[in-house]
C-alpha cells in the first residue's frame, strides 16, 4: 500500500512549482493511475520536485524518487529523502567499485532488486538514468540500470520526459534558485523489447527523452 | 438571520469608511466607468460570440472574451490594491516586475555565469527599487538602477570569471532590469508625488496612467480589427495598422481628455498628457513585439488567458510610465 503525502513534500512541491513557473505538456500520453518509472534529463536539485509536482495527487502518492544514496544518507537530506519524499536509496557507485566482474553484476543485481521491490505491485519510480546532474547542454549517456529494470519490470510504461531551464534556475553548486519559467514535457511511453540489446535500448530511452526537447514552446 | 447579515454589512461599510480612497468619490466615478466599460464589453462580447458563423470568426470573437474574461480579474486585482493604498499598489507592482523579468530572462539566453547576478537582480535590486518608493527617497530611486545597478551588474559577472558573449549578456541584462523593474516602478511612484492641491488623492493619477495606457492598447485592437489594412511594420508586429494606430490613438487622447476632471490637469493639459501615453503605449508594444520577433516568439509567457504574458500586457505601460512620472513631477510639482 502507498503512504500518504507528507505535508512537507506537499508545501516543498508547491514551494518548487511557483519556483520553477512549471510549464506542463503530456505530448505522448495522459497522467494515469497506472504502474510507471518516469525517466528523464537530469541537471538540477529541483528535478524530481518539478516532476513530481507535475503529477495529479493520487498518482503522486504512488510515486517514488530513485536517489543516490553516497549523497542523500545524512542529515537534513537524509530526512528529506526518505521520510519527506519516500526516495528509494541506492548505492550509485557499487558497480563501479567492485573488483571483478562477477562482483560488479551482483551489486548491480542487488540495486535492481531492490528498485523491483520498492515498485510492488502499483508504485511508480523517478529515474535519472544519467546518474548526475549534467549542464543542460547535452543528456549524458544513460546508466545500465534503465535497462534491467526494465528487463525485470517488461509490463510496466516507461515514460519519457524533458525538463528544461531547470538548469537555469538551480545549476548543480547554487543554493538560491533563480525564478525563471522551465517547461516539462512528457513523451509517449516505451517498452523494451524481447530480444532488445542493452545499448540499443539504452540509447533508444535517451534519443525519446532528447527528442522532446523544445516541445515545451508551442 | 437578515438582521443578523445587516448589521454585519453595516459594520463593513463602517470599517470601509476608514479607507481614505474610499471617501473619494471621483475614484468611486472612475471605478464605475471602468466596471461600465467591462459590462459593455462582455454584453458585445456574447451577442458577438451567439451571431458569428464563419470559424476565422469564431476564433477572434473567442480570444476576445478570452481577454474580456482576463479584463474583469485585472481589474479586480488593480481596484483592490489601489484601495489597499500604497503598499498594496508597491506589493503588486513588484510582483509584476519580477514576472515580467521572469518571462523577459526566460526567452534571453543566460550563462551559467550569470546565476548569481539574476539572484541579484531578483531578490535585491529590483525589490530595493520599490522600497525605495515606499520610504519616498526619490533622489536614490531615480538613480539606483540606471547608476548603480549599471555598474554592478557587470562588475558581479566579470567576478564570475565567463568571458563568452559578456557584452552581449551584460547589455541584455541591463536593458531587461531598465525595462521591467526601473520603467515599471514609475507607475506606482506616481503615489508619492506632492501635488499641490491633490494632496491624497494620487491614486486617481495611477488609475488615470494605467486606464489611459490599456484603454489605448484595446481601442488600437479594436479599430484595427475593425478597419485596418495599411500595416505600420509588417516585419515587426503584422497587427499594427495605420488605421489601428491612428483611431486608438485619438479616442484613447478623447477618453484621457474626458477624465481631465479627476487629475490635477486642465482640460487641454490632459489631452496633452493622454496622447504622450498613448503614443508611448504604441512604441513600447512595437519594441517589445520587436525582441519577440528577435527571440523567435509569439508571446512572453501564457500566465494571462487570450492576452498572453505579464511582459506582453505591460509592455505599452513600461515605456508610457517614466514619461508621464516626469512630465508630471516636472510641470505640477514645485
Amino acid at each position: 500500500m502507498s503512504a500518504a503525502i507528507h505535508p512537507l513534500a506537499s508545501v516543498i512541491a508547491a514551494v518548487g512549482r511557483s519556483i520553477s513557473g512549471v510549464q506542463v505538456r503530456w505530448a505522448g500520453c495522459c497522467p494515469e493511475e497506472k504502474q510507471r518509472i518516469y525517466f528523464a534529463n537530469h541537471t538540477s536539485h529541483l528535478d524530481f520536485v518539478v516532476l513530481w509536482s507535475a503529477l495529479p495527487g493520487e498518482v503522486r502518492a504512488r510515486t517514488r524518487p530513485v536517489a543516490a544514496e553516497d549523497y542523500w544518507e545524512r542529515g537534513v537530506k537524509a530526512y528529506l529523502a526518505k521520510s519527506v519524499f519516500r526516495a528509494v536509496l541506492i548505492q550509485r557507485r557499487g558497480s563501479a567499485q567492485a573488483e571483478n566482474k562477477e562482483e560488479a553484476r551482483a551489486a548491480a543485481r542487488t540495486v535492481i532488486d531492490q528498485l523491483a521491490e520498492a515498485m510492488g505491485e502499483a508504485e511508480s519510480l523517478i529515474l535519472f538514468p544519467e546518474g548526475t546532474r549534467g549542464t543542460g547542454e547535452t543528456i549524458a549517456p544513460f546508466r545500465s540500470g534503465l535497462y534491467y529494470l526494465a528487463k525485470k519490470k517488461p509490463e510496466v510504461e516507461l515514460v519519457p520526459a524533458y525538463l528544461e531551464n531547470l538548469n537555469r534556475i538551480l545549476p548543480k553548486g547554487e543554493v538560491l534558485p533563480v525564478p525563471l519559467i522551465s517547461m516539462l514535457t512528457f513523451g509517449k511511453p516505451l517498452h523494451i523489447g524481447e530480444s532488445e540489446e542493452k545499448r540499443d535500448f539504452l540509447e533508444r530511452a535517451r534519443a525519446a527523452v532528447s527528442a522532446l526537447r523544445g516541445k515545451g514552446e508551442s | 438571520m437578515s438582521t443578523g447579515l445587516l448589521s454585519y454589512l453595516a459594520r463593513l461599510v463602517a470599517i470601509t469608511r476608514w479607507i481614505p480612497q474610499v471617501q473619494d468619490p471621483q475614484l468611486a466615478w472612475l471605478f464605475g466607468g471602468v466596471l461600465g466599460i467591462l459590462v459593455l464589453a462582455s454584453v458585445i462580447g456574447a451577442v458577438l460570440a451567439e451571431t458569428t458563423k464563419s470559424d476565422a470568426a469564431r476564433a477572434t470573437i473567442n480570444n476576445l472574451n478570452a481577454r474580456t474574461r482576463a479584463w474583469w480579474k485585472m481589474c479586480a486585482i488593480f481596484a483592490l490594491t489601489l484601495l489597499i493604498g500604497r503598499i498594496g499598489s508597491l506589493v503588486l507592482f513588484g510582483l509584476l516586475s519580477l514576472l515580467a523579468l521572469r518571462e523577459y530572462v526566460t526567452l534571453v539566453p543566460t550563462r551559467r555565469g550569470d546565476h548569481r547576478t539574476l539572484a541579484w537582480i531578483f531578490f535585491v535590486i529590483t525589490p530595493l527599487q520599490y522600497y525605495l518608493i515606499g520610504i519616498r527617497w526619490y533622489g536614490f530611486f531615480a538613480v539606483m538602477i540606471p547608476a548603480v545597478a549599471f555598474l554592478f551588474i557587470p562588475t558581479r559577472m566579470a567576478m564570475s570569471g565567463d568571458t563568452e558573449h559578456f557584452l552581449e549578456r551584460a547589455a541584455k541584462l541591463q536593458f531587461g532590469i531598465m525595462i521591467c523593474s526601473y520603467c515599471l516602478s514609475h507607475a506606482p511612484a506616481l503615489l508619492i508625488l506632492s501635488i499641490p492641491g491633490f494632496e491624497g488623492h494620487d491614486a486617481r493619477l495611477l488609475l488615470y496612467l494605467v486606464l489611459v495606457d490599456q484603454m489605448s492598447d484595446v481601442l488600437q485592437y479594436v479599430w484595427g480589427k475593425l478597419t485596418g489594412k495599411h500595416k505600420i511594420a509588417p516585419l515587426v508586429s503584422p497587427n499594427k495598422t495605420w488605421e489601428g494606430f491612428v483611431g486608438g490613438v485619438l479616442t484613447a487622447t478623447a477618453l484621457g481628455t474626458a477624465l481631465w476632471w479627476a487629475t490635477p490637469f486642465t482640460r487641454l493639459q490632459s489631452a496633452g498628457m493622454s496622447l504622450v501615453i498613448a503614443l508611448l503605449g504604441f512604441a513600447g508594444g512595437l519594441v517589445m513585439s520587436a525582441i519577440k520577433r528577435d527571440v523567435g516568439v509569439k508571446d512572453f509567457g501564457a500566465i494571462i488567458e487570450g492576452h498572453g504574458g505579464i511582459l506582453d500586457r505591460m509592455d505599452s505601460l513600461c515605456f508610457a510610465a517614466p514619461i508621464f512620472f516626469h512630465l508630471v513631477r516636472y510641470f505640477f510639482v514645485p
